[in-house]
Order: structure tokens, then C-alpha cells, then sequence
């Protein structure tokens, strides 16, 4: 039987989410540790880091340990017409991650639809973000925004290439100052410069987002039409309150092309999920359909939640030279079952924390 | 109560910077006592500040041992952490600038070595020009780098350009403006996001007050 006291946070969550995707049907997708180099250099841009680990296989092609799961996932997904596929997955990759500018093994458990994507799945697929958030702990929020909306005004706003990916940057950052000085050295007009600050300001709901945007072009407000009904759905299920919506989280239009959502528990200091759908990146794959998904990072869950103990066992047996090993595990084993820690030593170590000392003679267990 | 954790600069920029949030409101009087105390918090109105190196501001607050501090644009720029930058405080202004002798010409038919501190916002800059150079990574003292002709040009920080006038040296082209901004680490902002608009809103009318 397992015991879920010994099981770390990370570890738990695995269990969990596993058992929350297949409820709603997603199978199980493995896959090698290893994948063409190609792959990646041709999606540079998608990911996280362009640094990656290669090595020459026996045959002499460039082989990349995987930096990231959802370029394998597509790759292997079938373009059917009228379908989807549901897809899980629990792998590690290998990438720099943010902070330290270091290779670092991060393990990695998310899902992926992929098809003929309707709005019931995207719907589905952010119900299952949530769920995740929920599963992990209690105290947790997710960010959403719309990555073809934010193009959109975007790109009504006609900036020129340095320009765009500046503005991107500020959003991004929400840096107000940023944004005002690049209007006030005349590198946007005035229409612009409102659209993006309006950008920067997070939303308590879809119906202020409808008001800030809604009439500018058609483009514009079929955008905001989908957005809405992604909106309504979350409100019929009763998860605004954990909802925010918050356009400086998108930072790729050019591979999202709809939702975009970033998930934050309380007391662990970076995003710990994140996803979106990304119609524009299986297009540059070749494939015809459209995809949704998500990864939660895990590792940021190591720290998150664990119990200090003041105890490193509940026993410490000092067992004599009288006993013999059958007797011992005979011991260990009985104060086991009944969920205490044990430890046998000869000598008693003095920076062992424990509840209770214990000596085992032949004639069997006593205080020490 | 929930505390908002604030990361200060240590030195006369921070005293500015401590001086503009006890203007918006949020004092801790214990700041000032001359102890050796590393942490200071008043519980009436939900700060806690404490003083870090300048430029360990920005990982304070990346990692969330902070809610918010300031820092400065240099410092951002250089090591993008991933922060958002709530405000400029429009303090501990000067221009990140590339120096060299009066007299120095610039070949571009050779390599251009360039000493400096900051080394990422030095590369990205030339990149922009397209202008290949061997960066001279220093720690301090910059400005005897192009004097021994260790360097032919260096970026660094100008404030008066008195130092780089005394030796020889000036301000040959302005890469950006520097001044103080006040970030947030992303998470934080989730969870505490009214209390750091709040204080944010505060200082920003602070702000405007010193500019008007």
C-alpha cells in the first residue's frame, strides 16, 4: 500500500494530476529522451531557451536531449479532420532555466489537444489548468488572456519592428513609464499609446475588457466574441474568483493564437503552469488542425508546502550484542506497520533527532 | 496582517528611496535608529523593509524574498530579471553612456574593445550597429581601461562626467537613460497585488509632485 506521508510534493502531485487527466480521457503519452536537433532549431523561437543539449548518435546524426515535450507531441500527431487527440505527459527535459543560467533537468507533467479544437475543449483544457492549481493547493490564481487579441490591437496600432517588440517588452512588464516615454518620443500616436496602456491594466472581468477594446475594428471584436464565450463558460462554472485576466502574459503571438493562461500558487515565487492554444505553431509544423495545452513545472513545487519536522525518526532501537538480525527486523518491522519510523543503530548519534529511545536486548524491547 | 516585504538599496540612493515611501505613507521609524538591526517592520501599516547590495535588489525580488524594491534601470537592463516594473521614481538619474579619450577616433575597420561593467547592455548595443567587439569585462575603475589602452572605449554609467573629463576622457554617445523603478516579483503581485498597486499609486503621486 502506498504511503502518502513519504511521498514528496512534487512526487503527490504527479498522482494527482495523472488520475485528474485520464477522468476526462487524455491517455498517457511516452516518449524517447532523445530527439533530432532539427526539430528544435527549425522552432527556435517557441522555446523557453535556444540552448540545448546535443551529443552525435552512433549513426552520426545531431541528437538533442529534449528541452521541451510539446514540439515531440505534435510532431507525432495525427492531422485527422473531425477529430482529437488527448494527450498527457509526464517526462523530464533539459534546458536553462531562468534564474540560475544553468542546464537544469525539469520535470514536466501537462497535456495537449490536439485536432479539430472546439471551444468545449479549450474550455476543457483550462477547466483541467484549474484543476491542476486545485490539486497542488487551494490558494491559487490563474492569469488569462487572449493571444489573437493582443495581435490584433496590436497590430491596429501599425508600429514599426524595434518599436513592436518593445511595446511587447513593456506590456510584459507592465512598465507604464516605458510605454509613455516611447509616445512621448513620437514613436506612436496617441491612439496607440491608449490601446497599449489599456493593455497593461488587469481586468476583474471580461465584460471591462469588452468596454476597453470592444467597436475598434471587426477583426478586433471577433477576437474579443471567442474570448467572451471562454469567459461566460468560466463564470457558469463558478471560477472567476480564482481568475484574472491580465494581458502581459502573453509574450508570443507568433505561436499562440487564442487563449493564453498562466497559473501561480501562493508562496512559490514564479509561475508554476502555463499554456495557451497555439494554432499558429502547428501551422509552422505543417499540420492543418489546431492545439490547446499546458505544462506544470514541478520542480517549482519541491520547496512548496513541506512540513518541517522536529523529529528525523519516531524510534532510535540501540540494539546489544545479545540480538540477532532476525530479531531485529522482526522489531523494525512491527513498529512499521504501524507507520513509525525506525532506525537500529549500535551507538547512539547525537545529531539524530528522535521521539523515543529504544533498546533491544534478546529478552526483547525496553526503554532506554 | 500580511506584511509587504520591500527591498531597499543600501546607500544614499535607498535613504531617497525610503524617504519617498515615508512621504506616501508607509514610514517605519525604526529605519532610522542607528542599530545594527537588518530588518525593519511597522505592523500598522504592512511593511517590512530591509537593505540589500543595489544591485541584489533585482534577485530579492525575482526569487520573492521580496514583494517589491528598487532598483535601478541599469540593473534591469542588464540582467533582465523577471519582474514587473511598476514605476519610475524619476531618482539616482544619469545615462549609460560609451566613453572614450577626446582624441580617440573610432576605426571601424578593426575589432573595437570595449571595457565595461555591464556587458550584456555593451553587446546589445553594438549588435544593434552591427559592429563587432571584444568586450572587457571589469569590475571597478573603468576609466583607466582606455587610458592604459587596455580598451578602446568604455560603457559605464555617467552622472556629472566629471571623472571622465579629469582623465582625459568624455561621454563620446548616450546608450539610455537611467533612473530608479520601483518592480514587483510577478507571483506577489497575484497574491498581494491591491496592497503593491496601492503602495505603487502612492509613491506615483509622489512622484509627480517632484516633477511638477
Amino acid at each position: 500500500m502506498l504511503n502518502e506521508k513519504i511521498l514528496r510534493n512534487d512526487e503527490k502531485a504527479v498522482y494527482n494530476l495523472r488520475s485528474l487527466y485520464r477522468r476526462f480521457g487524455y491517455s498517457r503519452f511516452k516518449m524517447s529522451k532523445f530527439e533530432e536537433y532539427d526539430l528544435y532549431v527549425r522552432n527556435k523561437d517557441f522555446l523557453i531557451s535556444d540552448c540545448i543539449i546535443t551529443f552525435t548518435d552512433t549513426n552520426g546524426r545531431l541528437l538533442a536531449l529534449k528541452p521541451d515535450v510539446t514540439l515531440s507531441i505534435i510532431k507525432n500527431a495525427k492531422d485527422v479532420k473531425g477529430q482529437v487527440e488527448k494527450l498527457y505527459y509526464n517526462e523530464n527535459v533539459y534546458r536553462i532555466s531562468g534564474d540560475s543560467h544553468s542546464f537544469k533537468e525539469i520535470t514536466q507533467t501537462g497535456l495537449e489537444c490536439i485536432g479539430d479544437v472546439s471551444i468545449y475543449d479549450i474550455c476543457e483544457v483550462l477547466y483541467l489548468a484549474l484543476k491542476s492549481l486545485e490539486s497542488i493547493d487551494e490558494n491559487y490564481i490563474i492569469d488569462i488572456a487572449h493571444a489573437g487579441l493582443v495581435s490584433a490591437l496590436i497590430n491596429k496600432c501599425e508600429l514599426s519592428g524595434d518599436i513592436r517588440s518593445k511595446v511587447f517588452e513593456s506590456i510584459q512588464n507592465k512598465s507604464i513609464d516605458e510605454i509613455t516615454s516611447i509616445f512621448q518620443n513620437e514613436l506612436m500616436t496617441k491612439f496607440s499609446y491608449d490601446i497599449i496602456t489599456r493593455l497593461v491594466s488587469t481586468y476583474k472581468s471580461c465584460d471591462e475588457v469588452i468596454n476597453a477594446f470592444g467597436g475598434i475594428s471587426e477583426d478586433i471584436d471577433a477576437q474579443l466574441k471567442e474570448f467572451s464565450v471562454i469567459c461566460k463558460s468560466l463564470s457558469d462554472m463558478k471560477l472567476t474568483d480564482k481568475v484574472r485576466i491580465d494581458f502581459s502574459i502573453v509574450n508570443d503571438t507568433s505561436y499562440y493564437s487564442g487563449l493564453v493562461f498562466k497559473g501561480y500558487i501562493a508562496g512559490i515565487f514564479t509561475s508554476v503552469l502555463s499554456g495557451g492554444q497555439y494554432d499558429k505553431l502547428m501551422k509552422k509544423m505543417g499540420k492543418n488542425s489546431g492545439a490547446v495545452g499546458f505544462a506544470v513545472y514541478l520542480d517549482a513545487l519541491e520547496r512548496h508546502g513541506n512540513e518541517k519536522s522536529d523529529y528525523d525518526y519516531d524510534f532510535v532501537i540501540l540494539k546489544d550484542e545479545t540480538c540477532d538480525s532476525a530479531q531485529i527486523i522482526r522489531t523494525v518491522e512491527s513498529l512499521s506497520e504501524n507507520g513509525f519510523s525506525v532506525i537500529v543503530l549500535s551507538q547512539l548519534d547525537k545529531n539524530i533527532r528522535y521521539k523515543s529511545l529504544m533498546k533491544l536486548t534478546k529478552n526483547g524491547l525496553e526503554g532506554a | 496582517m500580511e506584511f509587504i516585504n520591500v527591498a531597499l538599496p543600501k546607500g544614499r540612493l535607498g535613504e531617497k528611496v525610503y524617504a519617498m515611501f515615508e512621504q506616501s505613507g508607509y514610514e517605519c521609524p525604526s529605519i532610522k535608529e542607528n542599530n545594527r538591526k537588518l530588518i525593519f517592520e511597522n505592523a500598522e501599516v504592512g511593511v517590512r523593509y530591509f537593505w540589500v547590495k543595489p544591485s541584489d535588489v533585482a534577485i530579492y525580488v525575482e526569487r520573492g524574498a521580496a514583494d517589491i524594491g528598487v532598483a535601478g534601470k541599469d540593473i534591469l537592463l542588464e540582467y533582465s530579471p523577471d519582474v514587473y516594473e511598476l514605476l519610475d521614481l524619476k531618482i539616482g538619474k544619469c545615462r549609460m553612456a560609451v566613453a572614450a579619450k577626446t582624441d580617440f577616433r573610432d576605426n571601424t575597420a578593426e575589432t573595437l574593445r570595449v571595457a565595461t561593467k555591464f556587458s550584456n547592455i555593451a553587446q546589445k548595443f553594438y549588435n544593434e550597429k552591427c559592429r563587432d567587439i571584444d568586450i572587457i569585462h571589469l569590475n571597478g575603475s573603468i576609466e583607466i581601461a582606455p587610458i592604459l589602452g587596455l580598451s578602446d572605449v568604455i560603457v559605464d554609467i555617467v552622472e556629472t562626467g566629471k571623472t571622465l573629463y579629469e582623465n582625459n576622457l568624455e561621454p563620446k554617445e548616450t546608450i539610455v537613460e537611467i533612473s530608479a523603478r520601483l518592480i514587483s516579483n510577478k507571483a506577489s503581485f497575484k497574491f498581494k497585488g491591491d496592497k503593491i498597486r496601492e503602495i505603487a499609486d502612492a509613491l506615483g503621486k509622489i512622484v509627480r509632485e517632484n516633477n511638477d
